[in-house]
């Protein structure tokens, strides 16, 4: 093993923690960017859909926080598989992190999805596949969250939000997958690796709100989990240390 | 380069403007509160885990 570069290194909290500290405005940062050259090119110079107007503009925030609804939970579930094969104490404050950033990424997907369905199907919310799994994907997201707060013992908590979020990952590829097993109302992508159905200045303008909302993830996912870290390792040297040291 | 003729065109967005900025709005909102109860749910945990180590310092242990 490289003394230089140990990876195993971060998978401490204490190590963890002030680097988070110092990537959390550089995070930032890029999300700002990404997402005022993300809003110039969809809002202000990508021209109209020749089919949905301008209402297909919804697709600029709709796409990249359906993906990161999908993309945070498959984290989480990650980070559920390594706590629970070699009991890990970052992974469970990692999946607590990411939770409430995922359930608003599903509720943005299913808010903005609404808004788009109405005009262009004449409906709010249908019962089709996709709509119905995304929808699962967000009460996923919501029992997480209920279980590990009711369970008073952080490392039994993990284990049962663990196990809730294993089993849950069956739903992703349904998700993913759904506008192609079922004959759904939901269109289907505009964007995969061979072809894409966008104009350019379309597909580069959603490509980099994808960017700025997963940086911005990050960030929150990091201030968040400096947070859970200082109160489950309060007992540590370390923890109080940091608190001694005037922690912010 | 930019598409639009007005600043009003841009509001109107072609009659989908209720539902495109609807859209928008709940984004923003919510990108802009997230880190805000973030942030103050750590300032009110620092403040509870300092008074709990002040506690646990003047009561001496054996």
């Amino acid at each position: 093993m490289n003394d230089r570069f140990n990876l195993y290194k971060f998978a401490s909290p204490a190590t963890f923690y002030p680097l988070a500290g110092t990537l959390i405005p550089y995070f930032w940062a890029l999300s700002a960017v990404f997402g005022l050259a993300g809003l110039y090119l969809g809002m202000l110079v990508a021209p109209t859909d020749f089919q949905q107007g301008e209402g297909y503009r919804i697709i600029f925030i709709h796409v990249p926080a359906s993906w990161l609804s999908m993309f945070i939970y498959l984290i989480m579930a990650g980070w559920a598989a390594i706590g629970l094969a070699f009991n890990t104490r970052l992974s469970g404050m990692m999946a607590q992190a990411l939770a409430p950033t995922g359930a608003l990424m599903a509720f943005l997907s299913l808010w903005t999805g609404a808004l788009w369905g109405k005009p262009m199907w004449g409906a709010w919310w249908v019962w089709d596949a996709r709509l119905t799994s995304e929808l699962i994907l967000l009460f996923l997201y919501i029992g997480y969250m209920a279980l590990t707060a009711a369970i008073d013992d952080p490392r039994r908590a993990d284990k049962a939000g663990g196990l809730l979020l294993l089993v849950g990952v069956v739903n992703i590829p349904i998700i993913y997958f759904s506008v192609k097993w079922w004959n759904t109302l939901h269109q289907g992508s505009s964007v995969n690796l061979t072809k894409s159905s966008m104009a350019t200045t379309m597909l580069y303008g959603m490509l980099l709100m994808a960017l700025c909302f997963w940086m911005y993830a990050i960030a929150v996912a990091f201030m968040r989990v400096r947070t859970i870290m200082l109160e489950r390792e309060r007992n540590t040297d370390w923890v109080k240390a940091e608190l001694e040291g005037g922690a912010k | 380069m930019i598409y639009w003729n007005s600043f009003a065109d841009f509001l109107h967005m072609g009659g989908y403007g209720f539902y495109v900025w609807g859209s928008f709005g709940a984004t923003a909102l919510i990108m802009a509160v997230e880190p805000i109860f973030v942030a103050r749910n750590r300032k009110t945990t620092i403040a509870r885990l300092k008074r709990q180590l002040r506690a646990e310092s003047r009561t001496p242990t054996e």
